[in-house]
């Protein structure tokens, strides 16, 4: 169960991996997401599904290795298996025409958009994508959503590819030259928050993909809520694609913090182990 | 008559088991099993039956035990209970069996559920003989793997049907075990009726959530009728200001970390948990109880606030007796207001003071707030445990399955029969939040249904 097929480094910290889970290979949409434990004595964590092959049963994940779980993620070859891969859950993405469409993508927001990406250049769209990172090094998939958009623009926060600045510097400029019909970000929370904090003003209609804390992905814990237009909405089963203009980033970035110093202390103790 | 007291059971000391999660009642000795069954009077027509959801014969394995019979008396509980050693722990007996028992006009009723527990324990290594009939070449789905569940898979493999148990999470035991402690059901125990319904020849698989993963009109497909046992998995919030600060948990979020995902052994498991000084529980059920003696395990000093007064609390009278011995506190007759925090993190909580009115529709006084008068407590954890909401995701996804008011699963409760044909349900997702055993008579009744409909292909 849950074989892992294939494995390749993107960047110095980002993975890619394939594995073998036929239901969801078959059941997935772009937008939803699987649940993953690593091993028995593991977390549950969200992750996103970037492609999936019914055919062959497959799917394939990108995770960035920031804290334990994603490490010993990392640290998984091919030919090993996964303890536990559920889903899909959440809610397909609202795939259809708007016209055009910005998509703004950071951190592992880069792969994840790559499947809304392509089913809304299907459905007709006129895609222009934005990715954001700090360097040169950490970029990639910029071939991938090169070929799916009909406009690219990277840009890294020390200009040593594309543009200087954040992903909002471009994005300002669409919606001041041209018509943006929606805007999609994926990424870092703080991201996703700039981008609709700049939309609003000019009216845009614009989704994020959100990304907090979660166990069982059913909504049976509720310890994904986040506050949508002053309602509490579970991101797991109402989510994770919300209206940007409409989440509180604020409450949501402080709810991903909960756990910060046990994350670091599990990463120590790894780090000690592996020394 | 002589009236002999009940035999009491041996309990790990309070300040002793507030530091483990080992199990607190230790259940009887062979010698105080036979003293209790000795008190039976063997009534011709047992009352203590009647209250039972399972129709247990209870007096018939009582008898069993008085002679000492202890593997039949372990297989006569199974003819209508799959899960005694789970059921002898875990029972409201004093609601039901033990509550009909005619001891209990005169004196103290016949201890049914400790009775059971003995049996069942006694005879955990050796008595677990599988015997089915052969394949009949039916496929039956089952979908959840908690009390419901399980039932509905082991009476129908037991009649030689292949079953197929699918469940969301990654471990088996629904409620039992992501719900219910350690300390009041091990998981061991667990697992062991667990393996019985696995030996049955059901198959176990976990991660498919029905509704996502697999729809339920697929499963129609390959299988000849399924049952849905998916259980009340929405957990029920105050909505109330200040509710998603940090430090606030669902009951559901806080069991689940503890009894799933072994937090509190974190660093050795992956979950954390992060629980202060000063937890308060809001709410008076089984769940609070769960929750208020899991923080005291964890070091808290704990506050169980209820809205209603002491004789409402819904909870089983020894969970309330254990929750005080264990030093938890309660306040009756408020509810929360607002919560406020500091950084994020909650730090006090406004009280509204009730009063108790007119009975309402659970009738159950209802409580009424008491005009201008509020307090404030200061808490750094807070686990809401108020309850659970039938879990949507099938009935959102599934074609003509009709659903209540709350998205309650509709049937015809004696059989468990859906609004659409070749569909049973059972158990919480049928019924809101109730008990094991209720859950696994409604399994009981649709295993029947399902082979009623399946031998003769009337729906």
């Amino acid at each position: 169960m849950y074989k892992i097929v294939d494995k390749k480094r993107l960047s110095n910290n980002v993975v890619q991996m394939t594995i073998e889970v036929p239901l969801i290979a078959k059941a997935i949409k772009p937008g939803q997401f699987i649940i993953i434990m690593v091993y028995e004595k593991g977390e549950r964590i969200p992750l996103t599904v970037v492609t999936s092959d019914k055919e062959r049963g497959l799917i394939t994940i990108v995770f960035q290795e920031v804290g334990k779980t994603t490490k010993l993620l990392g640290k998984k070859e091919i030919g090993e298996e996964l303890f536990a891969v559920m889903g899909p859950n959440g809610n397909p993405f609202p795939v259809r025409y708007y016209g055009n469409v910005v998509l703004v993508a950071g951190g592992v927001g880069v792969a994840e958009v790559v499947p809304i990406a392509k089913a809304l250049k299907e459905a007709g769209n006129h895609i222009t994508t934005i990715i954001g990172a700090r360097t040169k090094e950490l970029l990639f998939f910029t071939d991938v959503l090169g070929s799916i958009s009909d406009k690219l623009y990277v840009t890294t926060d020390d200009g040593s590819y594309g543009i200087k600045g954040l992903v909002t510097l471009p994005l300002k400029e669409l919606l001041d030259t041209s018509r943006i019909d929606m805007v999609l970000a994926v990424g870092p929370t703080i991201m996703m928050k700039a981008v609709s904090d700049l939309t609003r003003g000019y009216k845009v209609k614009t989704y994020v993909s959100l990304n907090p804390i979660m166990i069982d992905g059913t909504g049976m814990c509720g310890g994904c809520r986040v506050t949508v237009d002053g309602k509490t909405r579970f991101v797991c089963v109402d989510g994770p694609e919300f209206d940007g203009h409409l989440v509180d980033f604020d409450e949501l970035m402080m709810r991903q913090r909960t756990y910060i110093e046990q994350e670091r202390l599990a990463l120590k103790l790894l780090e000690e182990k592996d020394a | 008559m002589p009236k002999r007291a009940r035999v009491p059971m041996r309990e790990q000391d309070p300040e002793e088991r507030i530091k483990n999660f080992d199990e607190v009642a230790l259940g009887y000795s062979e010698e105080e099993a036979l003293l209790e069954a000795d008190r039976c009077l063997q009534c011709p027509k047992p009352k203590c039956v009647e209250g039972c959801p399972v129709e247990i014969d209870i007096p018939a394995f009582i008898s069993l035990i008085k002679e000492r019979k202890y593997k039949e008396a372990y297989r006569k509980i199974k003819e209508k209970d799959s899960l005694p050693a789970i059921t002898g722990r875990v029972c409201p007996q004093e609601n039901q069996c033990e509550k009909t028992c005619v001891l209990a006009r005169v004196g103290e009723p016949i201890a049914i559920g400790r009775l059971e527990r003995f049996v069942a324990d006694y005879c955990k290594e050796n008595a677990q003989e599988v015997k089915k009939e052969p394949f009949n070449g039916k496929r039956v789905a089952v979908v959840g793997s908690g009390p419901a569940g399980l039932t509905v898979s082991a009476d129908l493999a037991k009649l030689g049907y292949s079953v197929t148990l699918f469940e969301a999470l990654h471990l088996p035991g629904g409620v039992l075990t992501y719900g219910i402690p350690d300390f009041r059901l091990p998981k061991d125990i667990i697992k062991r009726e667990i393996e019985y319904v696995k030996a049955l020849g059901v198959e176990f698989v976990p991660n498919v959530v029905v509704g996502k993963t697999i729809l339920l009109d697929e499963l129609l497909k390959d299988y000849k009728a399924v049952f849905i046992g998916s259980g009340a998995g929405a957990p029920v919030f105050l909505n109330v200001p200040g509710e998603n600060l940090l430090g606030i948990y669902s009951a559901n979020e806080f069991l689940s970390r503890i009894n799933l995902m072994r937090a509190h052994l974190f660093p050795e498991y992956d979950t954390p948990l992060k629980v202060g000084k000063k937890v308060l529980v809001v709410g008076g059920g089984n769940v609070a109880m769960d929750s208020a003696r899991v923080s005291r395990r964890l070091g808290a000093e704990v506050t169980i606030l209820y809205r209603r007064s002491r004789e409402e609390l819904p909870a089983r009278l020894e969970e309330i007796k254990r929750a005080e011995e264990e030093g938890v506190n309660f306040i009756f007759l408020a509810t929360p207001l607002a919560f406020s925090g500091s950084n994020g993190w909650v730090d006090a909580v406004e009280c509204q003071e009730m009063e108790l009115g007119e009975p309402d529709e659970s009738g159950r006084r209802a409580p009424i707030p008491k005009k201008g008068a509020t307090f404030t407590l200061k808490v750094d954890t807070v686990i809401i445990a108020i309850g659970n909401r039938p879990n949507p995701i099938i009935s959102k996804t599934t074609q003509g399955l009709e659903v209540g008011r709350y998205g309650e699963i509709l049937v015809d409760p004696a059989t468990g029969k859906t609004s659409k044909v070749g569909v049973f349900a059972g158990g919480d997702i049928v019924s809101g939040s109730a008990t094991v055993i209720e859950a696994m008579g409604a399994g009981r009744r649709s295993a029947i249904a399902i082979h009623r409909y399946l031998t003769t292909g009337v729906w």
